[in-house]
């Protein structure tokens, strides 16, 4: 127990400051974007492209730690192991908290690239068809008071959210896109000075999600501790 | 007894029942009504040429009045008690799922028959080909197949009926997406061969969620 703590304070320190680098190498030392045919964007929107080194990564997370509340959600059935359960709660939060991030920063870059705030494009609406999704999923959790009936359906749940998501995604592709594609199969549209800054970020994203996974099941963990304890002592 | 032996039986009791009471099929068809003339009236001072909402108010329309059926078909099994009978009789659980998806089925169609005369004299439109019907079967498939299994999940909560169309919606957005884009561009005069890739679409859809389903239903009934 001792080393394990000690294990999960120094990933939380190390993520801290490898956040603070990835703020410091996306806002400074990434070369500033230049548009398609290699011309220069104009202020506002070399100074707004800044979010990808933040809005890619935190799309990236989100759909990481929607798969994983699948895959937990998955070993809860198979299994019946509490942890499982709490894996998928854990990860469901964090993939909503990253989720508003994503909606959040997208806007910020659409209002200067766009000229608006929102425009009903598949990923931004296939994001908010997510959005819900997950909303629903705790509204679900929160309906009920057995806690295995409460972790059976949330697993079901959590399984069909997750494989809905991608067939929302095509769904919605018949329409037109706007949104820039990052990558496609024969390029990617990033230049040599921006590669590794994004990759940076994409890599300490991940770590950063790790980290909050690991303290939000320990927190599920020792809450359920205490609910023990009380009933023990007759609370 | 074997699989269909015991789908089939569900299905008829089902049938029986409703025969008797006419309760899912009646407030199903009127809050389908109501909601096209509600629609009607919300749209005709602005919407210049009716025939462009027509799509969206259809599918609206079942997709309302489905979930009201759907949250009757499990109730009603509840208040009963029948659906501890169901989990005891000596057969393959999923048999129940697939018996409670096929009446569902069938009630949403019946609607959508008596619904869709009713649209065309409205709007004036025809809907009444072989394509426009296999699209509704198609979408209405995937309606039913979903809407089943969170039925199953949504009674046994505290909130119950409010819960089902919360949890339904976003996972049936993609089926409402193509449904109502079929129904529109065979209303625009694309022929059978345009919506052919669309219609594929659904069908994966249909045939995806109904093995998913088939797969964790006995958690979903578990006791």
């Amino acid at each position: 127990m001792q080393r394990s703590e000690q294990t999960l304070t120094t990933l939380t320190v190390i993520a801290g400051l490898a956040v603070l680098v990835a703020a410091y190498l996306a806002l400074v030392v990434a070369p500033p974007a230049l548009g398609p045919s290699g011309q220069n964007l104009g202020p506002d929107l070399t100074a707004a492209q800044r979010i990808i080194y933040f809005h890619v990564p935190s799309a990236w997370v989100s759909m990481l730690a929607f798969a994983v509340t699948m895959v937990a959600s998955i070993g809860y059935l198979r299994t019946g192991n509490q942890r499982w359960d709490i894996a998928a709660l854990s990860s469901a939060e964090i993939g909503i908290a990253f989720t508003i991030a994503v909606l959040g920063s997208g806007s910020v870059w659409a209002k200067p690239a766009w000229n608006t705030w929102w425009t009903w494009d598949p990923r931004l609406t296939t994001y908010t068809i997510v959005f819900l999704l997950y909303v629903s999923y705790f509204m679900l959790r929160g309906s009920m008071d057995d806690p295995a009936r409460r972790a059976r359906f949330a697993a079901v749940y959590g399984i069909f959210a997750f494989v809905s998501v991608p067939i929302t995604f095509f769904s919605i592709r018949w329409w037109r896109t706007i949104h820039p594609v990052l990558f496609d199969a024969q390029n990617f549209g990033l230049s040599s000075g921006m590669k590794p800054v994004f990759f940076y970020c994409l890599a300490t994203f991940t770590l950063l999600y790790m980290v909050f996974l690991l303290h939000r099941m320990r927190l599920e963990e020792t809450r359920e501790e205490v609910e023990e304890l009380k009933e023990q002592l007759g609370y | 007894m074997n699989f269909w032996h015991a789908v089939g039986a569900i299905v008829w009791k089902d049938i029986r029942a409703e025969a008797r009471t006419k309760d899912i099929f009646s407030s199903m068809f009127v809050f389908a009504l109501l909601s096209v003339i509600v629609f009607n009236f919300a749209f005709q001072l602005r919407v210049a040429d009716m025939k462009s909402v027509v799509p969206g108010m259809l599918w609206v329309a079942i997709s309302f009045a489905g979930t009201l059926g759907l949250n009757r078909a499990f109730v009603i099994e509840m208040d009963k008690g029948s659906l501890a009978g169901l989990l005891l009789a000596p057969m393959d659980r999923a048999a129940i799922y697939f018996g409670k998806t096929l009446g569902n089925l069938l009630f949403m169609l019946i609607v959508e028959a008596v619904l869709l005369p009713l649209i065309m004299i409205f709007f004036n439109l025809s809907l009444f080909s072989v394509p426009h019907l296999l699209v509704l079967l198609l979408g209405t498939i995937g309606f039913a197949v979903v809407g089943t299994i969170f039925s199953a999940i949504a009674v046994n909560t505290r909130a119950r009926d409010v819960l089902l169309p919360i949890l339904l919606f976003p996972v049936l957005v993609p089926v409402l997406v193509s449904g109502a884009n079929m129904t529109g561009m065979l209303l625009d005069g694309y022929g059978f061969r345009d919506i052919l890739g669309n219609l594929q679409f659904v069908l994966f859809y249909d045939l995806v969620f109904a093995v998913l389903a088939y797969l964790t239903f006995d958690f979903v009934v578990e006791e």
